[in-house]
């Protein structure tokens, strides 16, 4: 049985890190992802967990020497956070194409300018189609367990593909929770170290990252998106693996007081914890709302969330990114999208706020409810709402 | 080195880690530098291949030149990945994942991959000290791209983005000197090598090999395409690159500089230059200009080789 501890988010991550027994670690420091990386750190320093700590110069090295780890075998894992997962950018691209297993957790942060390095989901936006297995959490218990399970689903030999955990800047990243820290014992039985097929050595020279012309490229992205297809069920296993060891279970798609709820609120994230509260008065109130959570961000779990979705009269969709110039926030332009072809599908009210860090209390939550049932029975000629804006 | 010329030729190996059938252009003086390289490199190499004309030239899907573990990813990071493969065999045979052996990490790239876009990644991956080989195969300018200049084109040179023309004649800055960048990174081994002189370089590509941390060499390969030269004078320039003393050959072992090979008298630059219609545009007080520089440049080389 694990120990249970009140302890700081990215600290636990990173002993998360340390129960997984990574060999590489690739690091450069950005707000507010540093106390991981500091954290792991102290931990190689002191001699408590055996890996090799890579402190690059800047956030493409980081994600280049995890590539370079990657392909000669080792298991590996960076932190990152705005404008330094951006700096990634191209090579996320590469890493996914390559099917290279790695885990990098993404403390959540608003891309400049004007500069802020406190939380939205703008930069986990931007990298929507790198490639990556993308997991959105909630707590600092999930932040723990999904790292461990992060690690488990990218060296499945069906997936190969890297991972990227998401935990919001500040509001999840740097609270200190009271966090069940998983036995080492335990989880070295549920995390045997899953070697890739497919690595650089002399042994067995292989090529990897050849040029492809036009008459092989479109195979070559076929078949990772093949993989992409196919790896909602491996995660089901290993999250349902996960539960049967550890007593937790995790779904694609959560739902709070859904049940005969004809308006639900969609949140990612850990405002999904507000929401909760705002749901919990307005139902005590006697208005008719559920929340709806979404832990898998890609693959985009498509059946479980349509599922979701039946006899539901209104979405209210919030957003904590812009799609400048677009229809509404990218994650309900996605989620406009993936009901478009639905007979029955309930109205959908894009909001947008809690950028740059700015706080959404449970009261507007409760306005967000409230003026979204108005807006979705009588619109208001925009694509989208902005919560909380000062004119 | 000129004793080394007499018997070395019968101890190289015959056997090629980068093989015939890749897509370099005709008297392509990389692809001759790559094959030199890759025959000091042994079984035991793993190579990390910036984009460039080398990856273009050998990598086609699905077919490769490589007889050896070989990765590209992209254009500036090949000293980053290197890093990254480096650090993970390490730590791989360190918790007994890998047996323990000697495997060489060698990153390649060109000039451009190097002097400009992947600079940092370079200064980075040498700082920390990761052993490793970082190869620099110089031909001057973007060759793989179409002959745009980089800042290894040489002062005066026309290439497609310094063309001459009435106002600008050709590259208005001078090269990049990158060797020197290598060594005020203080690592244990930088040198400079040509294929016009296969045992030298070959040499010196075992010695950054036996090197316990970083070592650079900069390579000057023709390249006939950008040059404008003609596909069967490859050797001939690269050898009066090193004669006029554009491209000495030395190394610098612990900071210690060791000129390779000292001309008895160096060649006037003209006949290197006549040779390259990207120079032929240069008035003579241009190239006088250059001749100037390269003497003094040579010069202060020589002097910190005393």
């Amino acid at each position: 049985m694990g120990q249970r501890v009140g302890i700081e988010v990215s600290i636990a991550l990173a002993d998360a890190v340390k129960l997984a027994n990574v060999d590489v670690i690739a690091a450069y420091p950005i707000t507010p992802q540093t106390h991981i990386v500091e954290h792991l750190a102290e931990l190689v320093a002191e001699g408590e967990l055996d890996a090799e700590y890579i402190p690059v110069e800047s956030e493409h090295s980081a994600m280049s020497a995890c590539l370079g780890s990657s392909a000669a075998g080792a298991r590996t894992f960076t932190a990152t956070a705005g404008q330094g997962l951006e700096l990634m950018h191209e090579v996320l691209y590469v890493a996914s194409g390559m099917r290279l297993p790695m885990v990098m957790a993404v403390a959540n942060r608003a891309l400049s300018a004007p500069l802020s390095v406190w939380g939205d989901h703008s930069d986990a936006m931007a990298v929507r189609d790198t490639g990556w297995i993308q997991i959105f959490t909630e707590n600092g218990q999930e932040v723990v367990d999904q790292t461990i399970c992060a690690f488990k689903i990218t060296e499945h030999h069906k997936v190969l593909l890297p991972v990227m955990v998401h935990l919001d800047g500040f509001n999840l990243s740097h609270v200190i929770e009271p966090i069940e820290m998983p036995d080492e014992k335990d989880v070295c039985e549920f995390l045997p170290f899953n070697r890739s097929p497919l690595t650089l050595h002399p042994l067995r020279p292989v090529a990897m990252g050849d040029f492809a012309p036009p008459v092989v490229f479109t195979e070559a992205k076929w078949a990772q998106e093949q993989a992409m297809l196919n790896v909602k069920d491996t995660i089901l296993e290993i999250w349902e693996e996960f539960a049967q060891k550890f007593g937790r279970s995790y779904k694609p798609v959560e739902c709070y007081k859904c049940e005969g709820a004809k308006t639900l609120l969609f949140t990612m994230g850990s405002f999904s914890e507000t929401a909760m509260t705002a749901v919990d008065k307005l139902r005590d109130a006697g208005v008719n709302v559920g929340l709806i959570r979404l832990r898998l961000w890609r693959p985009f779990p498509f059946e479980e969330f349509r599922a979701a979705m039946k006899g539901v009269e209104t979405l209210l969709v919030l957003d904590r990114a812009i799609s400048s110039g677009g229809p509404g926030g990218p994650v309900a332009s996605e989620i406009k999208a993936a009901l478009y072809n639905e007979v029955e599908k309930p109205r959908i009210v894009s909001f947008i706020g809690g950028l740059g860090g700015r706080d959404i209390t449970v009261t507007a939550f409760e306005k967000i409810i409230v003026d979204g049932i108005e807006l979705a029975a009588s619109g208001s000629g925009r694509e989208y709402e902005m919560v909380g804006v000062r004119e | 080195m000129q004793n080394l010329g007499i018997y070395a030729s019968r101890l190289v190996t015959k056997e090629e880690n980068f093989v015939p059938g890749h897509r370099a252009c005709i008297g392509c003086g990389e692809a001759l530098a790559v094959r030199l390289a890759a025959k000091a490199f042994g079984h035991n190499t793993i190579v990390v291949n910036a984009t460039g004309c080398m990856e273009i030239v050998a990598s086609q899907l699905p077919y490769t030149s490589w007889k050896l573990p070989w990765i590209h990813t992209l254009f500036e990071n090949s000293a980053a990945v290197a890093s990254g493969v480096e650090a993970g065999l390490r730590a791989q045979m360190r918790k007994g994942k890998l047996p323990q052996e000697d495997i060489n990490v060698v990153a390649i790239a060109g000039d451009g991959a190097t002097l400009d876009i992947g600079l940092q990644a370079l200064s980075g991956a040498m700082e920390r000290g990761h052993n490793f080989l970082y190869l620099c195969f110089d031909n001057e300018a973007y060759m793989n791209t179409g002959i745009q200049r980089s800042s290894a084109t040489p002062f005066g040179a026309s290439t497609t983005t310094s063309p001459a023309g009435k106002v600008h004649s050709g590259q208005t800055s001078q090269k990049k000197n990158m060797p020197e960048i290598a060594v005020a990174h203080n690592i244990p081994y930088v040198a400079t090598a040509c294929p016009s002189y296969p045992f030298d370089l070959i040499e010196k590509v075992k010695k950054g090999l036996a090197t316990k941390g970083p070592a650079y060499i900069h390579i000057m390969s023709v390249c006939p395409t950008g040059w404008r030269c003609d596909t069967e004078i490859t050797i001939k320039l690269g050898r009066l690159a090193v004669e006029t003393g554009i491209f000495p050959l030395y190394e610098v072992e612990n900071g210690q500089y060791k000129m390779s090979l000292v001309p008895e008298k160096l060649k006037p630059i003209d006949e290197y230059m006549k040779l390259q219609r990207r120079f032929r545009h240069l008035k003579p007080d241009a190239l006088a200009g250059i001749q100037t520089r390269v003497v003094e440049e040579y010069e202060k080389l020589l002097e910190k080789a005393v």
